[in-house]
C-alpha cells in the first residue's frame, strides 16, 4: 500500500544532506554531552581550590594528597571497595530515574538490607556452608529493600500518589524500624552499646586474590553490566524509558504502566537491598544504631551527571570514590573537616543545575535529566510559552 | 467562509519600510536545512500568508522570528532596523507576539490569571492594570471576552482569541499565526477573520500560516511558499486580485509541490458536489449489507470523560467490513472518549464494546491490538509519539516485545530497522533518517510516522480520530486514500472527524456526536450535510459552538 509511490517519483527527493555534516553534528553532540558532563567537576575542583586559598591551605598540596591517598601504593584498592556499594545505589537509582520515578527511600532501604544481613548472618553461616549463605543473605537484603518500597509503589501505581512523599515518609519509619532492629532482636547481648553481632572475619566476602578488595565489587561491577543491557537493549528497558519520558504514550502504546510502576520500584528497592548486603559482608561485618551512610545522597548527582547511563555511571563513581577515599586523610593533613568533601560534591550539584539552566536556553549539549524528570522539576514554575 | 471579507481595500495606505523583514534566514538542523536563505517581508496592516507541504520549514522560519530558534545566518529588521532577537520575551517587547498552533493556555486558570502569566516577572501582579490592559486590547479586536471566565470553559475560537490578546500584550506590530484555523468551527473561522480586519486597521502587521488554500486566498494580501526551505515564490495583492481563483489556486500548488503535480483534483481544491454524492451513493451500497455481522459494535456503551473533555452515553453503533463509519461533531463532545473506549485506553462504564462478536470490555489496550484493532489518536504529540526516541522505535511502539523485532526479550536492531526503512519509504516520511528523533519531525511527517505504525501488519478495525488536520493538501489526499484503500481490502473504519467534508467524501453512513450522545444517522447523499448540520445546531449549545 504505498501511500505516495508516485508523488515521489514526480517530486525528486529532498537533497541528500552532504554525509560530513551530519557526522559532524552527531559529532559535536557527543563532544557536547562529554563537555557538559564533566565541566560541573572540574568547576568544582576549582572552585574547592580557591575555597583552600581563602582558607589558607594549599590546593596543590591537598589535591595530590588526594590523590596520594586514594589512588597511590594500593590506595586504590580502598577506593574500589567503596565502590562496590556505590556502584549498586547508582544503578537502582537509575532503574527509577529512567521511569521518572523517585525512590527517595533508599537510606531506609539499604539499612534495613544491611541490618537484616547481619541479623541473619551469624547464625546462617553456623548452619550452612558459606556460598549458599552468602546467596540467602543478599535475597533477604534484597526482599528487604524491595518490601519497603511496595506501599510507595502500590499507591503511585493505582492512585497517582506523589512517590515523593511518600518514599520520603517510608524512609522515615524504616531508619527507626532498622534502629528498633538493632537495639532489640538484632543486638549484641555481649557489649553494652546499641550494635548488632559481627559477622565472624572468616566469614566475610573473600577478597581478589592479590589484592584486598573483596569479591563484592566485581558483583557490583557486574550486576551494573547486566542492568545496562537489561536496560538499553531489551523490551524492559524500552517499556521503561517510554514511561519515563512520555507516559501517556505508554498507556496510549498499551504498555502495563501498573506493573511498569511496581516492577521498576521493587528492582530499585531490591539493588539498594543488595548494595548493603555487599557492603556489610565486604566490609562492616556489623551495624551500630544511629549509622547511617546515606549512600543514594552522595550518588545522585554522579547519577544525573552520567545522563542515567550505566556505563557512564562506573568512572563518575570511581571518582567520588577517589575523592572521598583520600579526601579522608587529605583533609586530615590540611587540618579540615572531612565535611569539606561534602562541599564539593555540593559544589558538582550547583555547578550542574547552573548548567543545566543555561543549557535551557542555549543548546549546551543534552540536558542532565530525561524530559520526564525535568518536567516533574519544573511543574512548581510553570512557563507560559512552549515550542511550538 | 465569507469569502473576500477582507479583500478590497485594505492595501496598506503608507508603504514605508516592512513592519518586519526576515533578510536571508537560514537554518540547519542535522539532516534538514530547514531554512534556505529566506526572504520575507510583512509590511504594516498586511495580511502575509505562509504556504508550504508539511515539513518545508513554515514553522522554523516563524520560531526564528518568534525567537524560539536562532538562525544559523540572517538578519531580522524591524521598521528596517536590525533588531536582536534572543528570546521569547525580546520578541514580545519588541511586540512581536505569536500564537502557535497549540494552545499555551492553562485551562484550569481564569482568563485574566492566564494573561497575566506572561507577566510572571513581577512578584506583584497588578489585577487592576491587567484588567484594563485585557479591555483595551478586546476592544481593539472587537471581541467580548470575560476576563473571570475559566479558560478551559470558552470554546476554542474563544480560547484562541485570548491566545491572540495574550501575543498583542505588549504591543502589536506583528501577529504571527501558525495553522490558526486548523481546529476551529466555520464560526469560529468566521471570527477570526473579523479580528483580523480589525488588527488590520490597526496597522498590525499578520502572518498567517494554513494549508487551507481558500482560506489563505480569502485572508491575505501577499501569499510566499515555501518549498524545502526555500521561498520559491510569491503573489503580490495585485497579482491575487487579477487572477481567478482557480489560476491562483494553480499556481500556488505548482509551486508548493513542483510542477509534475496532478493535485487539481483533490475536493478541497473544487467542491464538486456530484462526485461527493456519487462517491456516497457508492458507500451506500456497501454499507447496505446489513445481513453481514459487525466487526465492531458498540452496545449502549457509557464512558466517562477526562478533565474538561466530556465522557460518551449510552453510545450505540455498526460497523461492518468494508464500511467507514463517519463520526460527526463539533470538537469536545466526546469524541475522543469514543475513540478512546473503542481502543481501550478507557474503560466503558457500562455497555459492551464487541470486536467480531465478542465483548472486550476486560481486555486492554494490546489484547485488543492483537485482535486487528488500531486507533490513529489525534494527541499526536501528546500521546502518539516519544519525542526524544528515534523514529524506528516510535514505528514500533506498539510492538515492543514482539516477535521478530525483540526475541526473548532482546531487541533485534537489524530487523526493527529493516522495518522501519521500509516502512518510511511507504509512507514518505521526510526524516533525515529512522535514527533522527521523532520529537523533531514536522506535523504532518508525524501523521505519517502514526499512520504507517497503525496500518502495518494486519490492521482490520481501525479508528481514525481527526486524521487530517493540519496536513497539507497532498498527505491530506494521501491519507484519504489510504483510508479507501484500506476498507476496499476489507477493514472496517471508524471515521471521527470535524470536517464535514472529509466525512460526505468519505463515509457512507454518518453519526452525529454532541455532547457525548450519538444524536442521528444520516446516510451520505443528495442533503447529508444539511441534515447533519442540524442535527449539530439541534443540540446546539455545546461548548465548542461558537455564539
Ligand atoms: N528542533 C528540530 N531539530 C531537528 N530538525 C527539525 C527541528 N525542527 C524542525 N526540524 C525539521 O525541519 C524541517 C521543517 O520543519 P517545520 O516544522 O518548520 O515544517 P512546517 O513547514 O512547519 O511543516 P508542518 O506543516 O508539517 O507543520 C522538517 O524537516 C523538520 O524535520
Ligand atoms: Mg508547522
Amino acid at each position: 500500500m504505498a501511500i505516495a509511490a508516485e508523488d515521489r517519483a514526480a517530486a525528486p527527493a529532498p537533497p541528500a544532506p552532504p554525509p560530513a555534516r551530519t557526522a559532524t553534528g552527531r559529532g559535536q553532540m557527543v563532544v557536547l554531552t562529554f563537555v557538559r558532563s564533566l565541566v560541573p567537576v572540574v568547576l568544582a575542583l576549582l572552585a574547592g581550590a580557591v575555597l583552600l586559598l581563602v582558607l589558607g591551605r594549599s590546593p596543590v598540596r591537598f589535591y595530590s594528597d588526594v590523590w596520594r591517598y586514594g589512588v597511590e601504593l594500593n590506595n586504590w584498592q580502598n577506593s574500589a571497595v567503596l565502590m562496590a556499594p556505590l556502584l549498586l545505589m547508582a544503578a537502582a537509582l537509575v532503574v527509577v530515574f529512567r521511569a521518572n520515578i523517585w525512590n527517595l527511600g533508599y537510606d531506609a532501604q539499604y539499612l534495613l538490607g544491611a541490618v537484616f544481613v547481619v541479623g541473619y548472618g551469624p547464625w546462617m553461616f553456623a548452619h550452612f556452608p558459606r556460598p549458599v549463605a552468602y546467596a540467602v543473605l543478599f535475597v533477604i537484603a534484597g526482599l528487604a529493600g524491595a518490601i519497603w518500597t511496595i506501599v510507595p509503589a502500590l499507591l503511585r501505581a493505582y492512585f497517582g500518589t506523589n512517590e515523593i512523599i511518600t518514599t520520603l515518609m517510608m524512609s522515615f519509619i524504616g531508619i527507626d524500624v532498622a534502629n528498633i532492629l538493632v537495639k532489640g532482636p538484632f543486638q549484641d547481648p555481649t557489649v553494652t552499646i546499641p550494635q548488632t553481632k559481627t559477622i565472624p572475619y572468616n566469614d566475610m566476602l573473600p577478597n581478589i586474590p592479590g589484592t584486598h578488595i573483596h569479591v563484592g565489587f566485581l558483583v557490583a561491577l557486574g550486576i551494573v553490566l547486566v542492568l545496562h543491557y537489561l536496560l538499553t537493549r531489551t523490551s524492559f528497558g524500552l517499556r521503561l524509558q517510554v514511561f519515563g519520558e512520555n507516559p501517556k504514550a505508554a498507556r496510549h502504546v498499551g504498555i502495563n504502566v501498573r506493573r511498569l510502576i511496581i516492577s521498576s520500584f521493587l528492582w530499585s528497592g531490591f539493588l539498594i537491598g543488595v548494595s548493603a548486603a555487599v557492603d556489610i559482608l565486604g566490609l562492616w561485618s556489623y551495624v551500630r544504631s544511629n549509622w547511617n551512610p546515606s549512600y543514594g545522597n552522595t550518588v545522585i548527582p554522579f547519577v544525573f551527571l552520567a545522563r542515567l547511563n550505566l556505563l557512564a555511571v562506573i568512572p563518575f563513581v570511581a571518582f567520588y570514590a577517589v575523592l572521598s577515599t583520600g579526601g579522608d586523610l587529605a583533609t586530615q593533613a590540611v587540618s579540615l573537616p572531612t565535611d569539606f568533601l561534602l562541599v564539593i560534591v555540593a559544589l558538582i550539584l550547583l555547578f550542574m543545575t547552573i548548567i543545566e539552566f543555561l543549557g535551557r536556553r542555549r543548546e549546551l549539549g543534552q540536558s542532565y535529566l530525561t524530559k520526564g524528570l525535568r518536567e516533574a522539576l519544573r511543574q512548581p514554575l510553570v512557563r507560559r510559552r512552549r515550542s511550538p | 467562509m465569507a469569502d473576500g471579507a477582507l479583500g478590497a481595500g485594505m492595501s496598506p495606505t503608507d508603504p514605508g519600510a516592512p513592519a518586519v523583514e526576515l533578510v536571508g534566514i537560514s537554518k540547519q538542523f542535522p539532516g534538514v536545512l530547514a531554512n534556505d536563505d529566506v526572504h520575507l517581508a510583512v509590511r504594516r496592516g498586511e495580511v502575509h500568508c505562509l504556504l508550504g507541504e508539511n515539513g518545508a520549514g513554515k514553522s522554523t522560519l516563524i520560531s526564528i522570528l518568534s525567537g524560539m530558534q536562532r538562525p544559523d545566518s540572517g538578519t531580522i529588521l524591524i521598521d528596517g532596523e536590525p533588531a536582536r532577537i534572543r528570546s521569547p520575551r525580546d520578541a514580545l517587547k519588541m511586540g512581536i507576539g505569536t500564537v502557535y498552533q497549540h494552545s499555551t493556555l492553562i485551562p484550569a486558570l481564569s482568563v485574566l490569571e492566564n494573561l497575566m502569566l506572561g507577566e510572571s516577572r513581577r512578584i506583584v501582579l497588578d489585577r487592576g492594570r491587567a484588567r484594563a490592559r485585557m479591555a483595551e486590547i478586546a476592544k481593539m479586536l472587537g471581541v467580548e471576552v470575560d476576563p473571570d471566565a475559566r479558560t478551559g470553559d470558552l470554546a476554542l475560537g474563544r480560547q484562541q482569541q485570548v491566545e491572540i490578546i495574550s501575543a498583542l500584550w505588549k504591543g502589536s506590530r506583528v501577529l504571527v499565526l501558525d495553522e490558526p484555523t486548523s481546529m476551529l468551527t466555520p464560526q469560529g473561522v468566521e471570527e477570526l477573520e473579523k479580528v483580523l480586519v480589525q488588527l488590520k486597521q490597526q496597522g498590525t502587521a499578520i502572518i498567517f500560516i494554513t494549508h487551507k488554500l481558500h482560506e489563505a486566498l480569502a485572508v491575505s494580501d501577499r501569499i510566499t511558499i515555501l518549498r524545502r526551505g526555500r521561498a520559491i515564490g510569491e503573489l503580490s495583492s495585485e497579482e491575487i486580485r487579477s487572477s481567478t481563483p482557480e489560476q491562483n489556486r494553480a499556481t500556488i500548488v505548482r509551486l508548493m509541490f513542483g510542477d509534475a503535480t496532478d493535485i487539481g483534483d483533490a475536493p478541497e481544491l473544487q467542491t464538486r458536489i456530484e462526485d461527493v454524492e456519487d462517491l456516497g451513493a457508492r458507500r451506500l451500497t456497501i454499507a447496505a449489507g446489513d445481513e453481514e455481522e459487525p466487526i465492531l459494535e458498540l452496545k449502549s456503551v457509557s464512558a466517562p470523560g477526562d478533565g474538561l473533555e466530556p465522557g460518551i452515553v449510552d453510545v450505540s453503533m455498526k460497523v461492518r467490513a468494508g464500511q467507514i463509519l463517519g463520526v460527526a461533531g463539533i470538537d469536545g463532545n466526546g469524541q475522543r472518549a469514543l475513540a478512546e473506549t473503542i481502543a481501550g485506553q478507557r474503560r466503558a462504564r457500562t455497555g459492551s464494546v464487541e470486536l467480531f462478536g465478542t465483548p472486550v470490555n476486560r481486555l486492554g489496550v494490546s489484547a485488543r491490538q492483537k485482535l486487528g484493532l488500531r486507533y490513529v489518536t489525534d494527541d499526536r504529540l501528546g500521546e502518539g509519539i516519544v519525542r526524544n526516541l528515534s523514529v524506528s522505535i516510535n514505528l514500533l511502539l506498539k510492538r515492543i516485545g514482539e516477535q521478530p523485532f525483540w526475541r526473548r526479550g532482546r531487541i533485534d536492531a537489524r530487523k526493527v530497522n529493516a522495518a522501519a526503512l521500509e516502512l518510511v519509504a511507504e509512507y514518505d516520511i521526510r526524516t533525515p533518517g529512522i535514527a533522527t528523533r521523532a520529537g523533531t519531525l514536522s506535523g504532518g511527517n508525524i501523521q505519517k510516522l502514526l499512520l504507517a505504525r497503525e496500518l502495518s501488519l494486519g490492521p482490520k478495525v481501525v479508528v481514525f480520530n481527526k486524521p487530517t488536520y493540519g496536513l497539507d493538501l497532498r498527505t491530506t489526499e494521501n491519507v484519504r486514500e489510504v483510508i479507501r484503500r484500506l476498507t476496499a481490502e476489507g477493514a472496517g473504519a471508524v471515521l471521527i472527524s470535524t470536517d464535514l467534508d472529509e466525512l460526505l467524501e468519505l463515509a457512507g453512513e454518518i453519526v452525529v456526536l454532541s455532547r457525548g450522545r450519538l444524536v442521528g444517522t444520516v446516510q451520505n447523499g443528495r442533503d447529508a450535510a444539511e441534515r447533519i448540520g442540524a442535527l449539530m445546531i439541534g443540540d446546539g449549545d455545546s461548548p465548542g459552538a461558537v455564539a
